[in-house]
């Protein structure tokens, strides 16, 4: 059964939509979760550290009050540790040599109407839809 | 620097609508995510919603931006520069979003799961940033 939510969906993407506006309008910064964190990890003592530090512990701070609020609105993925971290590994060096990622690109980069934001947002998606029906509909058979 | 706790606050302001809105979008579930992007399978379009809202408001920031000298606590607006589509842009979206399909984290909804007390959400994260790192140190 398809667990279809247009409505918490939309509401929750004008949420994104208000919290990246935020920073845009109040520090002129672009609201890139991977671009953030990269340039943390990158320049841990910029004089940008502080706000980018908040803005992590605002992302994680929201996660632990809404999940004591809503258990089910955080589910865990079964799948092994070893795939977690290659995973893991793709993510972080492709957003980075492609200099944004879900955020950075779909959100923020479309909104302002980046054409390179519209073809790494087409190309990722294009890329996980394909890793997904070759995990659940070739291999996974 | 009497703008440092201002700045500060906005980043943890902003953190902290982002988190709330990815968790109401449905983000911090990965067989969610995994379910948009089986378009293949039993395709569950709801993300599509989470993406037009946000654009749509960030559009309009944006559009107010542009119209702004400079923003509110801070110098100036930092447009990306880049405007070239090129090769690493496409290929590290690429790679990105096999990474995405295998498991169905990206690194926003990760580090608000890690919040939330995920163990799988912290091994995700943790190599997200191993990453990060070995894309700087191949580029010296």
């Amino acid at each position: 059964m398809v667990d279809f939510t247009p409505v918490p969906a939309l509401c929750g993407g004008l949420l994104i939509g208000a919290g990246a506006s935020l920073l845009l309008l109040g520090i002129g910064r672009i609201a890139g979760v991977c671009g953030i964190v990269g340039s943390l990890l990158d320049a841990p003592r910029s004089p940008d550290a502080g706000w980018r530090t908040a803005f992590i512990v605002g992302l994680a701070f929201s996660g632990l009050v809404g999940f004591a609020l809503a258990p089910a609105s955080v589910t865990n993925v079964a799948n092994s540790p070893p795939a977690l971290v290659g995973a893991g590994l793709l993510v972080g060096y492709g957003a980075r040599l492609a200099n944004g990622c879900t955020s950075g690109h779909a959100v923020c980069g479309i909104g302002r109407g980046s054409t390179r934001s519209i073809v790494a947002t087409c190309t990722f998606m294009l890329t996980a839809g394909v890793t997904v029906f070759l995990v659940r509909h070739v291999v996974g058979r | 620097m009497s703008m440092n706790i201002e700045v500060r606050l906005v980043g943890l302001g902003s953190g902290l609508l982002l988190g709330a809105g990815l968790m109401l979008a449905g983000m911090t579930r990965p067989e969610k995510v995994l379910a948009f992007l089986d378009v293949a399978g039993e395709w569950d379009p709801s993300l599509a919603f989470a993406m037009a809202g946000a654009i749509g408001v960030f559009a309009i920031a944006a559009f107010a931006a542009r119209a702004r000298l400079r923003p509110l606590w801070a110098e100036a607006f930092q447009w990306p520069e880049a405007a070239l589509v090129d090769a690493p842009l496409v290929l590290g979206s690429a790679l990105f979003g096999i990474g995405w399909g295998i498991v169905g984290y990206c690194p926003g909804p990760a580090i608000v799961s890690v919040g939330a007390g995920s163990i799988p959400a912290a091994w995700f994260t943790v190599a997200r940033g191993v990453g990060m790192v070995a894309y700087r140190l191949s580029r010296r």
